[in-house]
């Protein structure tokens, strides 16, 4: 079903048009108030009316998170502190966060972008929707909500943590839409099991799923475990939050970006150039109705292809595949590029091997280390010394045959792996930092 | 004829090796034998015990990942060359032994090895056939 049949299956050639006023008019609105874009337009020498067709997008400047940082926390935003009603943070791990506001409209947009987004995963009115992501600074919780009332189900406000009592309450309440990050979902099937409770019988049948890279493989393994339809969404703050593109039900193949509200092009991340529709490269974002903070051309870091075929289910945007990981999620081990979700896919193509790893690096001398930690269950353990050995050699050829990498093995006792409640810790880079 | 044995894999970190012993004393159930494989990594313990069933499932209750395997005991007079008549027969009849581990009896003169084959029926029937003494299972766990 399409919440917004209007807009979401407009004609390309609309789309496009569409799609050249709002980003003329953006860019007025912020060479206007933003003395970032303004010197940046400057510098490059083009002016908003320079911008004659979508094409000419190339000739405008990128937006990094850096250029967040150092504007902290307002510098970006485009209109007077009080016409803000909300602001969001990023979860920064490194030093300050990037600070996200947002005016009525803005609220208004998230909204109708969550309540399309639900309705081509299949959610509607008569759902309970349990919603674990964490409400706060993170706009995941708060996203979610506003967009689960507007298609007019119920909201269960879980927020994170507490997994025996959202086990409750999915059980006792009827849950039957669960939002919250992949990782998270396959730790409530975990605690379900202790408990024992049997998570496939619960009404649940969809969760909608995102804030972390994750693998097909993880799907699987998450549909299988929870007896759910797993579907991808997509979004980040910067941009807007949960909602800025999601995977239909009905394909279940690449993420719907709402193209009325964001302009994209995939670029090389070295060479900056704009890569053709199909070709992988870092996904570029530039948001056309944004009036709190609009972005122009923000790299995301997300490393992803564009596929502006038609879909299946009647929606005309384009669709994203899923991320095959955030270019900086990405270690460079010995110079070799690896993204944890291809690790994570090479686990789970292993018979009995737990969905829980956690990547150790490190540096020995001028070597860069990596090591596996894979937890060990029922079915793969041996009381013999020598098969537990060919299942971690096992392991490390896979790892090598895909990656180039040579990697430690470590077989470790289940359930010691640390369990995340919103983004899974996959990585742990003991190596001092270098400058790049 | 079979003993049921259990086998706990265990990280090797300190304390591991006690909480097992642990667990199992808690349980009231008692070790009747044990040998511990070990690598850089991790060890694997196996055990023979008075009650499996009953530490497979406390063992599973503390998060411990364990599993079941089917050993035989022999029992081979405690002299010199008395392991080596048994490991004889085995070659001869080209039995491959994957691991094995001994105890000495309580009372009497026996020393009693615990091995574990590949194919432990082939290993049984040969074993018989030369007239060697496989414990009854009954007759391990509770000695």
């Amino acid at each position: 079903m399409i919440w917004n049949d209007d807009f979401e299956t407009l004609p390309r050639e609309a789309i496009e048009s569409l799609q050249l006023r709002r980003l003329q008019q953006t860019l007025e609105r912020v060479y206007a108030t933003v003395p970032f874009y303004r010197e940046a337009f400057n510098q490059l020498g083009v002016k908003p009316k320079d911008i004659k067709r979508l094409e000419d997008l190339q000739r405008l400047p990128f937006t990094l998170k850096k250029d967040m940082r150092d504007n902290y926390p307002y510098g970006l935003f485009a209109v007077p502190l009080e016409q803000i009603v909300r602001i969001h943070a990023s979860s920064g791990t490194t030093g300050k966060p990037t600070v996200v506001g947002y005016t009525k409209r803005d609220i208004e947009t998230w909204t109708e972008l969550m309540a399309r987004s639900f309705y081509a995963a299949g959610a509607h009115q008569g759902d309970i929707i349990h919603n674990a992501y964490g409400y706060g600074l993170f706009t995941g919780g708060l996203g979610a909500h506003y967009g689960a009332e507007r298609i007019g189900a119920s909201v269960i406000p879980m927020s994170g943590g507490n997994t025996k009592k959202q086990l409750m309450i999915m059980q006792d309440f009827g849950s039957t839409v669960l939002t919250c990050t992949p990782s998270y979902s396959l730790f409530l099937a975990e605690v379900a099991a202790e408990e024992g409770i049997d998570i496939r019988k619960l009404k649940l049948k969809v969760g909608i799923l995102g804030a972390e890279p994750w693998s097909e493989k993880m799907r699987q393994e998450i549909e299988a475990k929870l007896h759910i339809k797993a579907i991808d969404i997509y979004g980040l703050s910067e941009i807007l939050g949960p909602g800025v593109g999601i995977e239909c039900i009905e394909a279940q193949n690449g993420l719907h970006v709402w193209e009325d509200h964001f302009l994209l092009e995939i670029i090389d991340p070295d060479t900056q150039e704009v890569l053709p529709d199909g070709e992988k490269g870092e996904l570029v974002i530039t948001t056309i109705t944004k009036e709190g903070i609009p972005l122009i051309r923000y790299r995301t870091r997300d490393i992803t292809r564009l596929n502006r075929e038609p879909c299946i289910c009647g929606r005309t945007h384009a669709r994203i595949e899923r991320l095959s990981g955030r270019s900086d999620d990405m270690l460079i081990i010995r110079g070799v590029n690896v993204f944890p979700s291809q690790i994570e896919s090479v686990l789970f193509n292993i018979k009995g091997i737990e969905p829980h790893y956690q990547l150790l690096v490190d540096r020995e001398g001028t070597l860069d280390t990596l090591e596996v930690l894979v937890e060990v269950d029922e079915q793969t353990f041996s009381d013999e010394v020598r098969k537990l050995q060919q299942l971690s050699g096992m392991i490390q050829k896979q790892i090598k045959d895909l990656l180039g990498v040579t990697c430690k093995v470590r077989l470790v006792e289940p359930k010691t792996l640390a369990r995340s409640e919103g983004k899974a810790q996959r990585v742990i880079d003991n190596r001092t930092k270098i400058s790049s | 004829m079979k003993v049921e044995q259990i086998s706990v894999f265990i990280e090797n970190k300190s304390g591991r090796l006690a909480e097992v012993s642990g667990v199992l004393g808690d349980a009231n159930v008692n070790i009747r034998a044990l040998s511990l494989a070990d690598t850089s990594d991790f060890g694997i313990l196996r055990l023979i015990v008075d009650d499996s069933e009953k530490a497979l499932s406390v063992l599973r209750d503390k998060h411990f990942t364990v599993n079941k395997t089917e050993v035989i005991g022999v029992e081979v007079p405690d002299i010199p060359g008395g392991l080596s008549s048994i490991l004889k027969i085995l070659d001869n009849n080209q039995i491959n032994v994957e691991y094995m581990y001994a105890f000495v009896e309580r009372s009497g003169s026996n020393a009693v090895i615990i091995f574990r084959f590949d194919n432990i029926d082939q290993a049984i029937k040969v074993l018989l056939n030369n007239g060697v003494n496989i414990l009854d299972g009954k007759k391990i766990t509770s000695i």
